[in-house]
């Protein structure tokens, strides 16, 4: 599905990744982890498309595809999705009106026509139904207002209305309350199936009880220095970062 | 990297550019006695309109410019501007066949209706519209239907030959000839524009419009609309306005007059898209314009609504005098400026009477290398006890080539007064433009989602079929040549 080689990336004179590589199929889940500002974010930002990033060496092919020569809107109309740590407040513009939009620029990308009304609605009375979301929050403006958790619940409820092939899921699970927490998970699982993929980044093991995956990565210094299957994730709750960064220490930063 | 996007952005198409072609009667260049009584004769009009628009112009002469707005342009020459043009022949028209059908052709490509069995943008609606086109009306619709109900709507020529008591006794009562340079340039020289009168006890059955068209090239427009709704009475008014593309500046200096009586309403609505001028900043209207309504006697309202998308310079201030007690005033707007467009717009609330309540929304939007000032001013005199006023100025910045100014001036003489002002300024955020890209929306939809967001509060003030326009029109002015 996504094949990520020798990925580098920059901002300013800063390289942030500096040689990633990462294979995932579909139906496979990934979880990526490691400490704070090691890249995480950036990778999924880059992923996205965002420009504010220079890839500097390495390719990615999705589905076939050269992705970095995509646009943003055009990566996302392939299938690719962003659940974003920080989801963003567009006061005024409906949630409604917002998928709406998105959900059918993406069929047409397709050739695909608007979806009626009608079918639209019952879309979104299902899926909100999948992430428990309370109906009033559909029809407010995007996340204006939102509690932290709600924002992330919206984030799946999102990608629940969009269907991507592969959503990538930034810290979803940070500010979730357990009951929350327990919701989302339920959600992505019913979402996954043998044709889509999910990447994980998470900080912590627990949100893995609830979505196992299928391997687990370490990305340390813009660099994914261990790769393993679900026991790597308990390893590291149990011991921490300072085996590894005593280990790689020596990436110059 | 947000400027590279915005900058595509920023060259936008003016798609009410086209000009008519179509024979003209024009007065000579130029302003002096002689073209005023040149304008007066064309009007047929009765000696005491004459002698207003003379005293107004000898008021002028004595008048300078104002300066104190945040815009900069050339000064208009007075002189080179042609003060009366009409389309050729001026009769009154008994049927829609007499109309030149290159102006029937003119008002379909904007998408005006003077054939009252279609309606307007297909929307199911119910407007009544007049016309002007250059200095003169030219059609005003649904006449016979209004007029069972006793409402006048017609072209302000019309009202002065066959209503002269109600001109001379409302026209000037808001806005005196001597009000400021542009006001008193307006009652000297004023061609056309609509007058409406609402009677006793009446809600209008329909919304009423006037579109307004200037074609003819180095013409001013100098419209004045004069609308009064007598105790009781209810009307709801829209505005529109289009202009071809030039590379000369032209000039719009209008005159709004509104007055409601006791327990009466008025809704006034704008969208001001006027030719903006190039991307460069070439040509374009500069639109001077005086609105003020007063709310006369008690528990009356006006309410003011604009979206101004066009124009190269606005100078522009819709404001209430709130002298019946209990009187609301409201100012809602949208001022969009882009490329070298400049606007210094906003309201003024007088409150004079007791228990008198305004509220204010203004959002402005700059992009390009605009600059967009608004100025209001919330005066509470004394003895206007226990008056309100909400505020709320937010400004958008696209870009940081533009320009947002914020100028709120308050002056409160009466203590019980409770005066409240917030303000904001924002980008355009290019986390928000990236979270709906990510999402499969494009830069350009996904700014004008942003933006109607951001001005839904004024939007949603608006008659239908005019909010789904102005949405529209929001969305072109700031859409560009997306490569
Ligand atoms: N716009 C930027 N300008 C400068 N530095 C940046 C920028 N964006 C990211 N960085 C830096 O890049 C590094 C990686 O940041 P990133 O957000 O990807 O980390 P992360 O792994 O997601 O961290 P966290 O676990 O805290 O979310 C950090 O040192 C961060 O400060
Ligand atoms: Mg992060």
């Amino acid at each position: 599905m996504i094949s990520i080689k020798n990925l580098h990336a920059s901002i300013g004179e800063k390289e942030i990744l500096r040689g990633i590589n990462l294979e995932v199929k579909a139906g496979e889940v990934h979880a990526i982890m490691g400490p704070n500002g090691s890249g995480k974010s950036t990778l999924s930002s880059v992923l996205a498309g965002r420009e504010d990033y220079n890839v500097t060496e390495g390719t990615v092919t999705f589905n076939g595809k050269n992705l970095l020569d995509l646009s943003p809107e055009d990566r996302a109309r392939e299938g690719l999705f962003l659940a974003f740590q920080y989801p963003v407040e567009i006061p005024g513009v409906s949630n409604i009106n917002f998928l709406r939009t998105a959900l059918n620029e993406i069929r047409k990308y397709h050739g695909h026509e608007e979806m009626p009304a009608k079918d639209f609605l019952a879309l979104v009375k299902d899926k909100s139904k999948l992430v428990e979301l309370d109906s009033k929050l559909a029809s407010r403006g995007v996340n204006e207002g939102f509690s932290g958790g709600e924002k992330k619940r919206n984030e799946i409820f999102q990608m629940a209305m969009l269907n991507p092939q592969l959503a990538i899921l930034d810290e979803t699970d940070s500010g979730l309350d357990i009951d929350a927490l327990r919701i989302v998970a339920n959600g992505v699982n019913k979402l996954k199936s043998k044709d889509n993929a999910t990447i994980l980044i998470t900080h912590y093991q627990r949100l893995l009880d609830y979505i196992v995956p299928d391997f687990v990565h370490i990305l340390y210094k813009g660099r994914i220095v261990k790769s393993g299957g679900k026991e790597l994730a308990l390893e590291l709750e149990a011991k921490g970062y300072d085996e590894i960064k005593a280990q790689f220490e020596s990436l110059e930063s | 990297m947000a400027n590279e996007i915005l900058e595509e952005h920023i060259q936008n198409e003016y798609k009410w550019g086209f000009t008519t072609d179509i024979d003209a009667d024009e007065a000579p260049k130029g302003l002096n006695e002689d073209i005023i009584r040149f304008i007066s004769a064309k009007k047929n009009e009765p000696e005491w309109m004459l002698e207003f628009r003379l005293k107004a112009y000898r008021n002028w002469q004595n008048m300078t410019e104002p300066h104190w707005a945040h815009v900069s342009y050339a000064k208009p020459n007075f002189q080179d501007i042609i003060y009366y043009s009409a389309p050729k022949p001026k009769k009154e028209l008994a049927s829609l066949d007499e109309v030149d059908p290159e102006l029937l052709k003119t008002f379909e490509k904007l998408g005006i209706s003077i054939d009252e069995q279609k309606r307007l943008t297909g929307v199911q609606s119910n407007i009544a519209v007049d016309i002007v086109f250059d200095s003169v009306s030219v059609k005003t619709t649904f006449k016979e239907t209004l007029a069972e109900k006793g409402i006048i709507f017609c072209s302000f020529s019309e009202a002065v030959q066959d209503h002269p008591d109600l001109v001379k006794k409302y026209m000037g009562m808001v806005v005196p000839p001597t009000d400021n340079f542009y006001a008193a340039l307006n009652s000297a020289v004023f061609t056309d524009g609509s007058f409406c009168y609402i009677p006793k006890g009446v809600r209008s059955p329909m919304e009423l419009s006037t579109y307004f068209r200037i074609n003819a090239s180095g013409t001013g427009q100098f419209e004045r609309t004069l609308i009064i709704a007598d105790e009781d009475a209810f009307v709801s008014y829209l505005e529109g306005c289009t202009a071809p593309q030039r590379d000369e500046n032209q000039l719009h200096a209008a005159v709004v007059e509104i007055i409601t009586h006791k327990n009466a309403e008025v809704k006034y609505s704008t969208v001001q898209n006027w030719y903006p001028g190039d991307k460069n900043g070439k040509g374009g209207i500069f639109n001077f314009v005086t609105k003020r309504g007063i709310c006369l006697e008690d528990n009356s309202k006006i309410s003011w609504t604009q979206v101004e998308t066009g124009s190269a310079v606005t100078w522009k201030y819709p404001s209430v005098i709130l002298k019946g007690n209990n009187s609301v005033g409201e100012f809602y707007s949208v001022a969009l400026t882009n490329n070298y467009q400049q606007a210094d717009t906003g309201t003024k609330m007088i409150h004079i009477g007791k228990n008198t309540r305004s509220t204010i929304i203004s959002k402005g939007i700059s992009a390009g290398f605009s600059n967009n000032s608004y100025r209001g001013l919330v005066q509470i005199k004394k003895g206007a006890s226990n008056a309100r006023n909400f505020s709320q100025c937010d400004s958008l910045l696209m870009g940081d080539k533009c320009g947002a100014h914020t100028f709120p001036y308050i002056e409160i003489k009466d203590k019980t007064a409770v005066v409240e002002h917030e303000a904001t300024t924002s980008k355009i955020g290019e986390d928000q433009l990236f979270y709906c890209k990510q999402r499969g929306i494009d830069n350009e939809k996904a700014i004008g989602l942003i933006v109607n967001g951001y001005c839904k509060e004024v939007l949603n003030k608006l008659p239908m079929e005019f909010a789904v326009e102005a949405q529209k029109l929001l969305a072109i002015s700031l859409e560009g040549s997306v490569g």
